[in-house]
């Protein structure tokens, strides 16, 4: 019989990244058999997909998934250090996006005012949608997990009801969509690519702000005491409800931001949830994952998450694979990193 | 003993157990005899338990081999162990406690049929033998810590253990208990069972070893007959160096009431009733100790106390405020420092030693929010200085320090600030002699600068020290108040037992 062993051991930085490490090799060597099904050769699958990075309009469309991927992700380092796991960022990026397009469609402003109130209504919205949730989980102790999952699902039929409903669009021939957004609710974008340059900007001074609230605050002091042990922060007059609410507001605010980016920097419009965000809620739990929680890291673990999306869509179309495949491969990564956290804090020994 | 011409049971030899960054065991002999008790005696963090859990198979030795009847063996397992007729009676009872006595011993036989007749057959002889007396039907949730240790013990036999391994038994019994106890033990010895006694209690180590080994920071120092040996000379070995076991307590003069509680009567986690009406006060430069087995509803009170639990009725004054029902933030802005009696509540055990140490008064090292990590740093590293705490450096997080560092850790960081209530909570709590004499030091130095200490603690030779008043709890109320020099220990004794005291 196998006789398993555990002994717990330090965890240390270096463990860290070589469990992180092993976790992505470890990704890339069973998802190997996907492409072996489809009788292709998976080191050239591999090759194919991470050479993508060095053809300039793929490296545009890399950085322009780098950023809704990198605002979920830094949001959810926060919720993650406050012990709140929040799967809803998806839900959260489409009321951003749908705030957004009330902003850019049906609100009579001052144009030059219309692009910052869309990030600010985005933000609230997200953060209002990650806030029920929150309070739910503080004061009554429901599981964040579930809400926050099921919260994902109406968020995205709300979407299809109102491009197929009330705010469907008069000159789109029927199709689900609203109308295009007027030209001054278009981000602008650096030429030749999609990449929507405010946003990213946002997302890369959101991860060194947030970086900085995470170790040099008191806010960040609190979240992560409330966060790793709720007992001793109560003893310490924390309060964890405000923690888990504030780092809700967060996670939920950035992911909001993200929508916004989506449907002014990309779309120009609502349509499918499907089309919005393909995944960028919850690849951007792998992100956060991925970096251990460190808003900086996101931003390499976002590039990295950025190219397989990217790559993934390349050698869909190049080699016939199907849709899933991406997919596939972001749930093996989740996996194996999950089971490589427990591997770093335990050494397993058998006879 | 009869015939049995075994000179050993156990032998260990040479045994060496490293750990990231400290050596818990290093080449350590011990032996134990058929039919002795053999008491393992030593600080916090000397490598009782470590060594203790190499013989029960829970670690493996990096060095070092192992005899077991003379045969060398691996234990690799605790399920080896129990092959090896090696049981471990745990410190804290390993019971289900949503099962009866019978069902929980039932989960060791074989077969899957629940046999109450032979069950309760094996604990009368088990209790004619031994005199482990103990009602089958029992639910054990209803058992006190005696008696959940005393099923413990019948697991082991009933697993048909010869040698016992018994991690400091007596943390967790009442006096009364502790002493039955020593009698099952007595006979098991002269049923010729074999009996490690861990423990860093030396009165208890005398009154029932017959061979003491003492270890020190993972070395053996000796290993002495039981008679042949003083308690001082025992405790300059465990220390390493002389001991006082007397303690200066100074006339002081009292000032005002800091702490006044008023009837107070709060709730258990069951929604029972733990404090039933309880009231006194203390005064600046008072300690007022309160006695009693644990679970008599003293963490209730204390939560109470701190704003940590609801109080139902009653009322709670910390200088002259009413601070009934407020939360912990503002009564710890009062100046009220806690050491809780689990050292897991008082320090987040990932965090860092500076983290741990600035766990309160964070907020005294920011500016707009921000936090002065250098000020923090600078703080941090005098207080490891001044309260002599063993960490590598600031920046470890608290679980790789010893138990009694982290004690240290919480004394250092609740007693350095502006501390006008003190509330102890088994302060010394599973520390070793050294670190006990000075945080009782401690507790009477700061009684004399003028801090009202609240001190709660099941160990009556440390309330009858340190204490000015003495209550006694039981079952959520007070037996009674008694000034400490007129207090004798039998009488606090019967009241800890539920018996009033005449007057």
């Amino acid at each position: 019989m196998l006789n398993l062993r555990l002994e717990r051991r330090e965890v240390t930085p270096e463990i860290e990244l070589i469990a992180t490490i092993v976790a992505i090799l470890l990704a890339f060597v069973i998802a190997a058999f996907i492409f072996l099904i489809y009788g292709i050769n998976p080191l050239y699958a591999y090759a194919q997909i991470f050479g993508t990075v060095r053809k300039a309009h793929r490296l545009g469309e890399i950085i322009t998934k780098l950023i809704p991927l990198l605002l979920c992700g830094i949001g959810l380092t926060i919720a993650f250090k406050a012990n709140t796991w929040n799967i809803g960022a998806e839900g959260q990026l489409l009321i951003g996006a749908i705030l957004a397009t009330w902003v850019a469609l049906f609100l009579s402003v001052p144009e030059f005012t219309r692009l910052p109130l869309m990030f600010l209504l985005g933000f609230v919205g997200g953060a209002a949608w990650a806030f029920i949730p929150a309070v739910l989980k503080s004061k009554l102790g429901t599981n964040e997990v579930i809400t926050t999952l099921m919260m994902n699902y109406i968020a995205a039929c709300f979407v299809d009801y109102l491009i197929y409903g009330p705010w469907k669009g008069a000159e789109e021939w029927g199709f689900p969509y609203t109308n295009k957004f007027p030209i001054s609710a278009w981000l602008p974008t650096i030429p030749k690519t999609r990449i929507h340059w405010p946003t990213l900007i946002i997302a890369l001074v959101s991860a060194v702000l947030l970086y900085f609230l995470l170790t040099k605050t008191t806010i960040g002091f609190e979240l992560r005491v409330a966060g790793q042990d709720e007992r001793v922060a109560r003893y310490a007059g924390i309060s964890v409800e405000k923690a888990i609410i504030l780092a809700m507001i967060i996670s939920g605010g950035l992911a909001g931001i993200a929508g916004v980016g989506e449907v002014a920097g990309v779309h120009h419009r609502l349509r499918y949830a499907s089309s919005i965000s393909s995944g960028y809620g919850y690849a951007g739990i792998i992100v956060a994952l991925l970096a251990r929680n460190n808003p900086i890291l996101s931003i390499i673990t976002a590039f990295f998450l950025a190219i397989l999306f990217v790559g993934g869509d390349a050698i869909q179309v190049s080699m016939g694979l199907p849709f899933g495949v991406v997919n596939i491969f972001n749930g093996i990564i989740l996996a194996c990193l999950l089971t490589s956290e427990f591997l770093a804090k335990y050494k397993i020994s058998w006879r | 003993m009869g015939g049995n011409e075994l000179e050993t049971v156990v032998e260990m030899k040479g045994i060496t157990k490293r750990f990231p960054g400290v050596v818990a065991n290093d080449h350590v002999d011990f032996d134990l005899k058929p039919g002795e008790i053999h008491a393992l005696l030593g600080e916090n963090g000397a490598g009782k338990t470590t060594l203790m859990n190499i013989l029960y198979g829970l670690y493996r030795p990096d060095e070092g081999k192992i005899f077991v009847r003379g045969e060398e063996v691996k234990i690799r397992s605790p399920k080896d162990a129990m092959e090896l007729g090696i049981a471990r009676v745990p410190q804290f009872p390993e019971t289900v406690d949503n099962l009866s006595v019978a069902e929980n011993l039932a989960l060791l036989l074989p077969g899957k049929i629940l046999r109450k007749n032979k069950i309760q057959s094996m604990i009368k002889e088990l209790a004619e033998r031994y005199g482990l007396e103990l009602d089958v039907d029992a639910m054990v949730y209803e058992l006190s810590m005696g008696e959940k240790q005393r099923l413990e013990l019948i697991k082991a036999l009933c697993r048909g253990a010869e040698i016992l391994i018994l991690d400091e038994p007596t943390t967790v019994l009442t006096p009364s208990e502790v002493e039955s106890l020593f009698q099952v033990l007595r006979r098991m010895k002269e049923e010729g069972k074999s009996i490690v006694f861990v423990s860093h209690k030396l009165e208890e180590v005398f009154a029932i070893a017959d061979r003491i080994t003492v270890l020190r920071r993972g070395k053996k120092i000796a290993t002495v007959p039981a008679k042949e040996i003083t308690k001082l000379e025992l405790a300059k070995l465990m220390v390493g160096r002389p001991v006082t076991f007397e303690l200066k307590k100074e006339p002081v003069v009292f000032g005002e009431e800091v702490l006044k509680v008023n009837n107070l009567r709060v709730l258990d986690d069951r929604g029972l009733l733990a404090v039933k009406g309880v009231s006194f006060s203390i005064r600046a430069g008072e300690i007022f100790g309160i006695a009693g087995v644990a679970g008599n509803g003293q963490r209730e009170l204390v939560e109470a106390i701190t704003g940590l639990r609801r109080v139902e009725d009653g009322e709670v004054v910390i200088l002259g405020k009413d601070v009934t029902n407020k939360s912990s933030a503002d009564i710890i802005k009062l100046g009220v420092a806690h050491i809780p009696d689990d050292r897991r509540v008082g320090a987040v055990l990932t965090l860092s030693v500076m983290d741990n140490l600035m766990l309160k008064n964070y907020t005294n090292f920011s500016k707009n929010g921000i936090l002065d990590l250098r000020k923090a740093r600078e703080l941090a590293e005098k207080l490891i200085e001044k309260y002599k705490i063993v960490t590598p450096n600031v920046n470890v997080p608290v679980q790789q320090l010893s138990g009694g560092n982290i004690a240290r850790l919480i004394l250092a960081r609740e007693t350095s600030g502006e501390c006008k209530l003190l509330i102890a909570f088994h302060p010394t709590f599973g520390l070793d002699v050294a670190a006990t004499e000075e945080i009782r030091k401690l507790l009477l130095e700061l009684r004399r600068k003028g801090v009202a200490i609240l001190l709660v603690s099941e160990d009556l030779e440390e309330i009858m020290q340190l204490s000015d008043r003495i209550a006694v709890m039981y079952r959520g109320t007070f037996m009674g108040i008694v000034d400490s020099e007129k207090a004798k220990v039998e009488e606090i004794g019967l009241m800890m037992g539920g018996v009033k005291p005449e007057t």
